[in-house]
This record gives C-alpha cells, structure tokens and sequence, in this order.
C-alpha cells in the first residue's frame, strides 16, 4: 500500500494549508468593544480624601518586593519621579497659583495616584504578540507573563496611560507593572495600597459595587458630612468625612473603553495629567482594522491565488527579449 | 537569466576595508548591547520604547528593500519583462534590507530567548498586529533567499546545484507569488503598528489610512531605490547606464507618489486637522519637510525631459526615499508623543550599531554583485 512520496507531499501541503487557516485570525465581525465583566475587581482612588501620605507606595513596594527608587543626588530616598520598572504605584501632585486650597483648580491643589488602570479592553493586551500580558476572564486583571514575554515593548507603545515599564539596566529585562496585588488575592487578602491607606483614599472592591458608591459621592451635597467605606467596600468598615468638591465625573467609567481603576477629584482628570480619551478603545480600533483586511484570511488566499494566475501566465508564455 | 554576469575583481577594496570597519565598531557594541542590557547602548526609555532600530532598520531598512517587491510586482504580475535586467539587483538590495531588518528585530527585542514564542501558534496573539509582521517578514526573508538562490546557484559548475537550481525555477511562480502577497501584507502592517497608539500619534499621521500610505511609499520608494541603486552601480563600476528602462519606471514610480499626495491631503482635510500643518512646532515643521521632499520629486519627474537625464533621475529618486524615510521617523517617533516630560534622540552607540548593520548590507551587496551574477551583462544593455 504505502504512500507514494508525491501523494504524501501533496497530503503534507494540503493539511499544511488547511492548518494555517484554521489558525488564522478568523473573527467573524468587526472587533465589538469589550464589555466590563461581572465579577471584575478594582479600585476606586478618590483624591479629595487622599493626605498624601504615600502610605499606599510603600506598601506597594513592600508587598511586590520592589527596590527603592532614589530620584535624589544622595541616594538616600526612595523618591522616585515617576512610575518605573522599580515602582508601580505613585502619588502625584498638582499645583496651581497660590496653591492654597485641597482639590481646587485655581489657586489649590490636588493630589493624583497613578499606576495600572486594568482596561476594560486593554490596548497592550491586544497589541502584545505572545499573550505575555493576559486579561483574567474573571477578576479582569491585566496580568503579566514573563516566561512568554519576548521584550519587543510594544505593550508600551500601545498603552494609553503609559504604564508597563521596561527594565532597561539589565542584560535579562522583564516589564512590570501593578497586577492589583494578584498574589495576594490568591490567598484571599486585597490590594496593598487599599490595606494600608489610612482615609480610605484607596478602595478595593467589586468594579460593579465601586462604581455604585462613586455614583453615591457625586450625589452628595459637598460639604456635608458622610460616611466614606474605608480599606475595602464588602466589610463594611467606614469612617465619616466632609464631602469634597468633586469634579462631575468618574475617570474610567467610560474613557478610553473604560478602565477597571475609577478616580474622583476636584480638579479636571486632565490637569492631574490623564489622558483625554474617546469612549472607545484603541484596542478596538486596531482589532477592527485589522480583522477587516484579514477576516478568514480570504483576503491574502484571493490575493495570492490571483498573483499565482498573473505570474503564472507570464512566466511561462513570457517572451523574453 | 542568461543575461547576468559577476562582475569579478578584487574584494578587498579600499571602501570595503572602510565598511568592514564600521560593522566591527558596530559588532563590538552589539556585544556590550548583550551584556549590559539596552539603557547601556541607546537612550530608549519607558516614554520612547522604540528608536531608530526600529524607525531606520526596520521601517526604513525594508521599506528601502522594496526594489526587489516592486520589481517583482511591475515583471511578473503586470508581465513588462523589459524591466527583468534589474531585477537580480533589485532582489540583491532586498535580501540584504530584510535579513538585516530581521538581525536588527532581534538587537532591539529585551527578551530574545523567548522569541520563539512567535513560532508556536498556540502561544500567538493573532489580535497583535506586530504579530502579522514578524511572521510575514520572517517568511518574506525566506521568500526573498529562494529568489535569489537560483543566481547563486548558476555560478557553481557542479550538476547538483544545476538540478537544484532547475527545480527552484518551476517554482518560481509560487515563490514569485508570495513575493509580492508578503510585502503586501507586511509594508501595510507596519503602518497599522501605530493605530493602537490612538492619541499618543499626533492626528498629523494617525489615520486609519496608516497601513495604505506605508504600502503605498513602500512601493515608491522600492521603484526609487531601484533607481537609486542602479545608477550608482553603473557609476562606481563604470558601467553603461540604464537610462531608457529607469526613465520608464520614474513614470510608475511618480504616479504611485502622485496618487499617495493627494490621498494624504484629502486625508487631512477629511479628518478636519489641516490647521496641525500650521502649527509652527517641530511635527508641523517635519510634516511640511516630509511632504515637500515628496512633491518635490513628483515636479521633477513631472517633466518627461527629466526623467531621461541620469542627474534628476538621481535626485528624484533621492528625495522620493528621503520623503519615505521622513515619513516613517514621523508616524513613529517624531509624531509620537507619549505625554509631558519624555524625550528621546539616539545614543551614539545606538546610531554606530545602526551604521554597522547598515555597512553589513553594504559589504554583503560589494560581495555578491562581485562574485555572483547579479548585474546585467554589460553588452546587453
């Protein structure tokens, strides 16, 4: 019996074939925008209770094991300038003017934690080539992979808020980036920087229930005094505080495709340096693009079958000179 | 096929001691690239994660290795065989632009070892638009060797190399075929890299037309470097000049940059951002340097008397790979802004690793063009 060469070759080829469009690309539609998931965990950062006592960085540091960052001549600090392969979380601050009142535009100031926004529909997870960095189907955390992480830093490209950092002092380099303290939800505890804020500036919870109790801050005649959930929102645990004057919006409810992370202030996002962003996702866009051109394949195999007819009939009737 | 020759003569010339140099100073920085990691050799940072090893080796590099993609394209698939003399040299150009481009991937990626990753299709994010351009540069870069095997193959004697040789050429439309499908795909691709940086690329150059205008001056510029590359060759070898056939593809070559200018415009003004070209800051002032360049060839050629005189043909043909050029370091850097505070400009080791894979592509052109038929048999010209 047994396969003649050419028949295997052709056997080879074919099934060669068939492989590579089922591995295709092959998304039916144009890429939808991603959906917030149920079960999705976050933050909600509220700048107008936030002291600035950068309690939430040192924990960060601590429980991800992070080196100092000294920005100083000395050494002597860990005062980095900004977010880095060494720090993943930092506490800004906007000043204007005479920089007198808390949470004001003009002549006041604000506070403004920065670090890892976990997308709704992340840009760096679409744009990262091995799936290095992956969205948890439940949690939605944006999660990092360094056993399949080829480097090539795209992710930092792609990302609105420019958050994964590269390691580029050493020869070994990784990208790191805040993953909302996965480990230590693994063992049943939360964010670090929730734990120990003191003001309950940071908030761990349910992105469903966070957003609830962001909605219930706006509703709140400012200068009265409340009751502000402290640590994270399912304990109950809360302290009473004067409501602040909020800004009308809830950063990450729909910017950019919304994020996982939400922030309150009372000064407009882009004075404390986020970015402006259409309520669509980059991610989307590109994944639309990008599907259209190579929806089944059907577009190269068409192309490359009337290439093969053009090249074909010329090569062989060609008449060279 | 039978009207190539090797040149013949000396390897070891003046100017390939000078390149040899240059490829040294750049391998031994490569070398410390390796040990030290990337902030040692090149001012990248966590603002501007992708600099010139991206923007010129790659972007640049293949699109500037287009001669061989647009030659293909205008001989076999729109059958003018009267451009086949240009067509090994062409290809020569190209193989040298992506297997460098390829070297250069791998200088700029943190973590090489696990490059693999993009190999295993279970562990591909097909959403990633890199991924659609390295694989298909990846295959491209084979593509392109098979091409050019059969000219190496001709200048063995022994009958195995023959044979083999025959066999790849009644290959040769499949390879031909994916010859032109690849940098199709890939050249557009590299323009669709910058979509998902959405507002971080200043609306100057972020269009969802990316990937057309990158093709479209990919093959540009691919026409212009084949013009380029053979009227310099016929200068420093002293050879009869092309001047008929490269006049005709100056035709093809402006009407693709032609029909590229007013797409741009049209572009502009549709997406509602024509007053960013007057902005007077440094992307208004490169947008205007980029679209002059490219205008400025289209007057030249646009006067048929120019395009059958060795001078403007040069000149066009330079400042149509100028405007390219200009255009890539646009879309990708100096457009590119990743908010307050971030900069970038090239390290000087980061420039000389540049210039050493750049003298690599030249060494290995001076070498094969020496000693494999590539060239055009002088008398048949």
């Amino acid at each position: 019996m047994g396969l003649s060469r050419r028949n295997f070759l052709k056997a080879a080829a074919g099934s060669g074939l068939l492989a590579a469009s089922q591995l295709s690309p092959v998304p039916v539609l144009a890429r939808e925008p991603k959906t917030r998931l149920p079960e999705a965990l976050g933050i909600l950062y509220d700048a107008t209770l936030c002291i600035g006592c950068k309690a939430c960085m040192t924990a960060c540091k601590e429980y991800n094991n992070l080196p100092a960052d000294p920005s100083s001549p000395e050494g002597l600090w860990d005062d980095p300038l900004d977010l880095s392969a060494r720090t993943y979380n930092i506490v800004k601050l906007y000043t204007s003017g005479t920089g007198k009142t808390k949470d004001q535009e003009a002549d006041g100031y604000s506070f403004i934690r920065r670090f890892c926004m976990h997308c709704v529909d992340p840009a760096c997870t679409s744009a990262c080539p091995v799936k290095a960095l992956s969205k948890d189907p439940i949690t939605g955390i944006v999660k990092y992979n360094k056993d399949l992480c080829i480097g090539c830093r795209y992710c930092q490209i792609a990302c609105p808020f420019n958050v994964p950092k590269f390691q580029w002092d050493t020869p070994f380099p990784e990208i790191k980036k805040c993953q909302l303290c996965d480990h230590r939800i693994k063992r049943g505890s939360y964010s670090a920087c929730c734990e120990f804020c003191p003001n309950g500036a940071s908030l761990f919870g349910e992105v469903q229930a966070l957003r609830k109790e962001a909605k219930r801050r706006l509703s709140l005649p400012p200068g009265s005094q409340a009751t502000f959930p402290i640590h994270r929102l399912d304990t109950g645990e809360y302290r009473y505080a004067s409501v602040g004057h909020y800004f009308p919006k809830v950063y990450g409810e729909v910017d950019g495709g919304g994020t996982q992370v939400l922030l309150m202030a009372g000064v407009p996002f882009q004075k404390l340096g986020l970015p402006d962003l259409p309520p669509e996702s980059t991610a989307s866009h590109s994944e639309t693009l990008m599907h259209t051109l190579y929806k089944g394949m059907i577009g190269p195999y068409v192309l490359f079958a009337g290439l093969f007819y053009l090249v074909y009939r010329n090569t062989t009737k060609k008449d060279l000179p | 096929m039978e009207a190539s020759q090797p040149l013949g003569g000396r390897i070891l010339t003046k100017p390939f001691l000078v390149l040899a140099a240059v490829a040294l100073v750049g391998g031994v920085l490569i070398v410390y690239r390796y040990v030290f990691g990337l902030g040692a050799v090149t001012n990248l940072n966590d603002g501007y994660p992708w600099g010139i090893w991206i923007t010129y080796d790659v972007l640049v590099g293949t699109a500037l290795g287009c001669g061989g993609y647009a030659m293909a394209l205008v001989v076999y698939a729109f059958n003018k065989w009267e451009y086949h003399p240009l067509v090994r040299s062409a290809l020569l150009t190209s193989v040298f632009g992506y297997t460098l481009a390829g070297v250069a991937v791998f200088l700029d990626i943190g973590r090489y070892w696990n490059g693999y990753n993009l190999f295993l299709p279970w562990r591909v994010n097909f959403n990633s638009v890199l991924v659609e351009v390295a694989l298909c540069i990846a295959a491209y870069v084979v593509v392109l060797w098979l091409e050019l095997a059969p000219a190496l193959l001709e200048a063995r004697p022994d009958a195995k190399a023959q044979r083999l040789r025959r066999r790849l050429e009644t290959l040769l439309p499949i390879i031909v075929s994916l010859g032109i499908l690849l940098p199709t795909m890939h050249q557009s691709s590299l323009g669709a890299l910058m979509i998902i940086a959405g507002p971080k690329l200043s609306p100057l150059w972020q269009t969802p037309l990316l990937p057309m205008f990158f093709l479209i001056t990919a093959i540009a510029m691919g026409y212009a470097v084949t013009v380029f590359e053979s009227l310099l060759s016929s200068l420093a070898f002293q050879r009869p000049y092309e001047t008929p056939l490269l006049a005709r593809i100056s035709t093809v070559m402006v009407s693709f940059i032609s029909i590229y200018l007013v797409m741009r415009f049209a572009d502009l003004v549709w997406r509602g951002q024509v007053q960013l070209i007057f902005a007077d800051n440094l992307t208004s002032l490169m947008f205007i340097i980029e679209n002059l360049l490219f205008l400025q060839a289209v007057i030249i050629l646009a006067k048929p008397g120019n395009r059958s005189d060795n001078r403007w043909l040069f000149l066009s043909a330079v400042l149509l790979l100028l405007g390219g050029a200009v255009y890539r370091f646009n879309a990708f850097l100096v457009g590119y802004n990743p908010g307050f505070g971030w900069r970038y400009f090239p390290a000087l080791p980061e420039i000389f690793i540049t210039l050493g894979i750049v003298a690599l592509e030249l060494l290995g052109y001076l070498y094969f063009v020496k000693k494999y038929p590539i060239l055009p048999k002088a008398e048949h010209v």
